[in-house]
């Protein structure tokens, strides 16, 4: 990612945006029977697209927003979430897959990760729940919803940071003018 | 140059992971009142208008997906309410006989109510996506009477208690809260117990507690005990709907397990009540020879 103003303030709006639409009324709307969490997908993408160092820091400042804003504990959506983030970031950076799922498969792990490390966070704090078969489906379905909108929410993040990033030479460019009395430039 | 980015990379991680451990470390250890609790309430306060109003522009959206989902479950939900509906006509001709026995009886020992509460509307404006919190937060606060363990219901029984309040908002804990618990009572059983949440089976309640659970039986209502000690008292007036006995675990008397499926759709919350304590005028007119019984 070219690093800017702009892009810093992109990334800000992505976040403050993304967060309260999803602490207004994705979270309030049930498909499967779960709400969908369009923060870990918010997080892949952008580790995917600008690399791993924005990735993380998207994914704390994310996390610190929605324990804010839900008054949960300071720390834990920010841990877990920039863990997505960095793990995105570096797929990219080690990899640079080209393939049209990739972020398909991306939100799917970014969601896994941070359903199963909020869980396991909770776990680690001192809270004594069972593993019950409730729990697992519930974990499974907001998966399962997370990989379905991942694609969606990719291409809403690459959009908004277009401009920022460095020009990708696989992208299909635009036939140039060179049959006889098309081209702007004859007319002149 | 390569190397240069690597321990740039690495030194941002270990910093954002070390801010991250801190945090967590702070939050713990500091009291409710200390400065991260704060900066969080202050935090809520400035950014509460902001979510309010796009919680109201975008309630069409909600709705558009909420229609969807409640045109799949219409045919079996009315099945159930028509059968429901046969029993409370039933139970309405019985409680009626009731009730009139009920208001002689106060009459005649002059049964005074100034514990009465005084409910405040608000509507749910965020809810966490996540399985281990379950919380809302509502558009009242402190400014409107509403202070922190106050009951939250709505029409169709106990929702939860105000968590934490600022001036113009509140948070309120619902009854799948891994930290809330209430005193209650089976209701044809009469056996007190306390409702917990199943933590690690979301939506689920547990009625705990209970002396003689083989009373209790599936289809038994619960409802909350109320004040049972001048000493300690309740937080919840008595005879509030927490839910109904679902299903019964295990044979013997120790190792019951009672589970309750509570009242209120907690998923899908849009106006509550906080039933706050009464105001000087209500108490005076309570108090009253002439006032309302």
């Amino acid at each position: 990612m070219i690093w800017s103003p702009g892009a810093v303030g992109r990334l800000a709006a992505l976040g403050l945006v993304g967060g309260i639409l999803q602490v207004t009324t994705v979270s309030q709307v049930l498909v499967f029977g779960v709400p969908a969490d369009l923060s870990p997908l918010l997080v892949a993408s952008v580790g995917l697209l600008c690399g791993s160092v924005a990735g993380a820091t998207f994914g704390f400042c994310l996390g610190l927003f929605v324990d804010t804003v839900l008054f949960q504990t300071l720390g834990v959506s920010s841990l877990v979430l920039l863990v997505a983030g960095y793990g995105a970031g570096r797929l990219r950076e080690l990899r640079d897959p080209a393939h049209g799922l990739v972020p398909v498969a991306v939100g799917a792990v970014a969601s896994a990760v941070a359903v199963v490390g909020f869980s396991v966070l909770q776990f680690l704090l001192g809270v004594e729940a069972p593993v019950s078969f409730l729990l697992i489906r519930q974990i499974l379905l907001v998966i399962v919803l997370g990989t379905l909108l991942a694609l969606p929410v990719y291409a809403l993040c690459r959009r908004v940071m277009l401009p920022y990033l460095p020009d990708d030479p696989r992208r299909r460019r635009r036939r140039a003018y060179t049959t006889g009395g098309l081209s702007p430039l004859s007319r002149a | 140059m390569y190397d240069k980015q690597v321990r740039r990379r690495r030194a941002v991680l270990a910093a954002l992971v070390a801010c991250c451990i801190l945090l967590l470390t702070v939050y713990f250890t500091e009291p409710s009142n200390g400065g991260l609790h704060a900066t969080q309430r202050g935090a809520m306060e400035v950014l509460a208008p902001v979510q309010e109003g796009a919680n109201r522009a975008l309630k069409p959206f909600r709705d558009l997906f909420g229609w969807f989902g409640d045109t799949l479950d219409a045919k079996e939900e009315r099945d159930a309410l028509r059968k429901e509906r046969d029993t409370l006509r039933q139970e309405v001709a019985r409680l009626e006989l009731e009730r009139a026995e009920n208001e002689e009886l106060r009459g005649l020992l002059s049964f005074n109510r100034t514990t009465d509460y005084q409910p405040v509307t608000a509507r749910v404006y965020v809810r966490s996506p996540s399985t281990w919190y379950s919380t809302v937060q509502i558009n009242k606060g402190a400014s409107d009477g509403v202070r922190v363990n106050q009951p939250v219901v709505n029409g169709a029984g106990l929702v939860g208690k105000v968590k934490s309040v600022s001036d113009g908002n509140a948070v309120v804990m619902l009854l799948t809260d891994q930290q809330f618990g209430v005193a209650a009572q089976a209701v044809k059983a009469r056996e007190p117990g306390a409702v917990l949440p199943a933590v690690g089976a979301p939506g689920d309640l547990l009625l705990d507690l209970v002396p003689r659970a083989k009373r209790v039986k599936p289809g038994d209502q619960v409802i909350t005990a109320g004040t049972v000690s001048e000493r300690l008292s309740s937080p919840f007036p008595r005879g509030l709907l927490i839910g109904t006995v679902k299903r019964i675990e295990g044979d013997g008397e120790l190792d019951r397990t009672i589970h309750v499926e509570p009242a209120a759709d907690l998923r899908r919350l849009d106006i509550v009540q906080v039933l706050t304590r009464p105001t000087a005028e209500l108490t005076a007119s309570a108090a009253s020879p002439g006032g309302t019984p």
